[in-house]
């Protein structure tokens, strides 16, 4: 049911059964390694390219997140995922080999929250009874589609972000399911916002007003205060985006700052890892959340979490051609029951 | 557009993130670019006199001297080393003729996994390609006006 402006509520409370992540070396190095459930330390994952090593990186989130929940690739009913790549090739040749009806989605590194929203509104009407999410990014793919060359010696200003090597998926079926699991209860689509920012290399900046867009839309159309969640979590708004949301939201009135976490600065150790402003891509919030912030709502040790994916919607072209930077964020209400 | 909800421009919006936004650390760049461009031209400059040295004519001494330069380039792009110069050197590192023997290295192992055709030789010179459009056509232009006034002096 739709909610004030853009919100809708899931009155039947989609399920997270289960999640997975899958993380590359200077992932494994930083502060949340131990909550992730696969390593790889070779950037290539025995594969020949970088595009079929993201690829097989989320074909094994996938398989390992199927063998997690028990359950095989012909009980789910669809999957939702998407990643960085141009026509989305990371996915596409993942769910080759899956056999399950797909829908293939963009929304830069807001994808995991919007497959997460389509996945758990399929459920929550009854259309699929058990639906997969999952993204996906690679830091050398994804340098060679958006940078320079991996090789070309260059510098990085101050502002710039690393490209998460990861990838995330979650199970999602209807709350009639047995298992205590954490439910889905509001979702919040964002708008596209534009100010005006063209520097590629300072995406936090570009994505911070959706962001405050959307978290403020949604604690309006729910009636709810940020204090009502344990954590409001950004999807890679990096360190420099972070304070700006939080300046944003103080400047409306609302006060974010105290629960706001964001994936891509709790990913990385920014001084031991020279990681800039933290880290960005798809992969940095379905990892994060798949990871580490699943575990903390599986052990009760947060009880209701707003995760909302940031995304960034330009390409080199529209870059190139003088375009500034359309962003979007989208949020998703998960809360266990208490 | 407008944020109606902040009631913030997008000018507005631009000038208070550039406050914001850390800057790079210019004076330190400037230093260790000085530092290491200065390092490559006097490796090139010691070459040079050494092949001089050995009694090769000027002009084939320092062929030799950019020729082992370039390959040096090509040599510490290879074993990945050249970016993490780069790194810390900025335009030191990219200016002089190792920076482009590393532009297009760099390029070529990238695109390999496209093919040698329309992979690697179409793309080698991705980066290096403006260098070699503008820098003949800036020579063009300039030997033109030097023509023109050879011509009434």
């Amino acid at each position: 049911m739709k909610i004030g402006k853009q919100t809708i509520k899931l009155e039947n409370t989609p399920k997270i059964i289960e999640t997975c992540s899958v993380v590359g070396p200077r992932e494994t190095e930083g502060p949340l390694n131990i909550y992730f459930d696969i390593h790889i330390d070779d950037i290539f994952y025995g594969e020949k390219t970088f595009e079929k090593a993201e690829s097989k990186m989320l074909k094994t989130c996938v398989d390992n997140l199927l063998s997690k929940a028990s359950t095989d690739k012909e009980h789910i009913d669809y999957i939702f995922a998407g990643d960085l790549l141009n026509q989305c090739i990371a996915s596409g040749y993942c769910i080759r080999d899956l056999n399950i009806p797909f829908f293939g989605l963009y929304g830069a590194c807001s994808t995991f929250c919007e497959s997460m929203i389509l996945a758990s509104l399929f459920v929550n009407s009854n259309y699929a009874s058990k639906a997969v999410a999952a993204t996906s990014s690679h830091f050398c793919s994804a340098e060679r589609q958006f940078r320079m060359p991996l090789e070309h010696g260059n510098q990085k200003t101050p502002t710039a972000q690393v490209t998460v090597t990861a990838a995330g998926s979650a199970l999602i079926m209807s709350k009639d399911t047995n298992k205590k699991a954490p439910h889905i209860t509001y979702v919040t689509p964002g708008k596209i916002i534009d100010m005006g920012i063209t520097d590629m290399t300072n995406m936090g900046a570009a994505m911070a007003p959706a962001v405050f867009d959307t978290v403020t839309t949604h604690l309006q159309d729910t009636g709810r205060s940020p204090d009502y969640y344990d954590a409001i979590v950004t999807g890679d708004l990096g360190i420099l985006g972070s304070e700006i949301v939080c300046d944003l939201c103080k400047d409306y009135g609302v006060d974010i700052s105290k629960v706001h976490k964001d994936c891509g600065v709790l990913i990385f150790d920014k001084d031991k890892q020279d990681t800039h402003c933290g880290g960005s891509g798809c992969g940095c919030c379905a990892s994060v959340f798949s990871g580490y912030f699943f575990e903390l709502l599986k052990t009760n040790k947060i009880n209701k979490v707003l995760l909302v994916a940031t995304g960034a919607l330009m390409s080199t072209v529209a870059t190139q051609q003088g375009e500034s930077i359309p962003s979007i964020a989208h949020a998703i209400a998960i809360e266990n029951e208490v | 557009m407008d944020f109606e909800k902040l009631s913030m421009t997008n000018e507005d919006y631009i000038n208070y993130v550039q406050q914001k936004s850390k800057k790079s650390p210019i004076f330190k760049n400037l230093a260790l670019a000085f530092l290491v461009g200065g390092l490559f031209c006097i490796l090139g400059q010691a070459l040079t006199d050494i092949f001089e040295y050995f009694n090769y004519e000027k002009k084939v001494a320092s062929t030799i001297a950019t020729i082992i330069l370039v390959f040096l380039g090509a040599f510490l792009t290879s074993i990945n080393v050249y970016s993490k110069l780069g790194k810390y050197a900025g335009a030191g590192s990219i200016v002089p003729i190792t920076g482009f023997s590393n532009s297009i290295v760099a390029t070529a192992i990238e695109y390999k996994s496209e093919g040698y055709i329309l992979g690697l030789g179409a793309n080698m010179f991705k980066v290096a390609g403006p260098v070699i459009v503008y820098g003949i056509t800036s020579s063009v232009v300039i030997g033109f006006f030097y023509w023109l006034i050879k011509l009434f002096i």
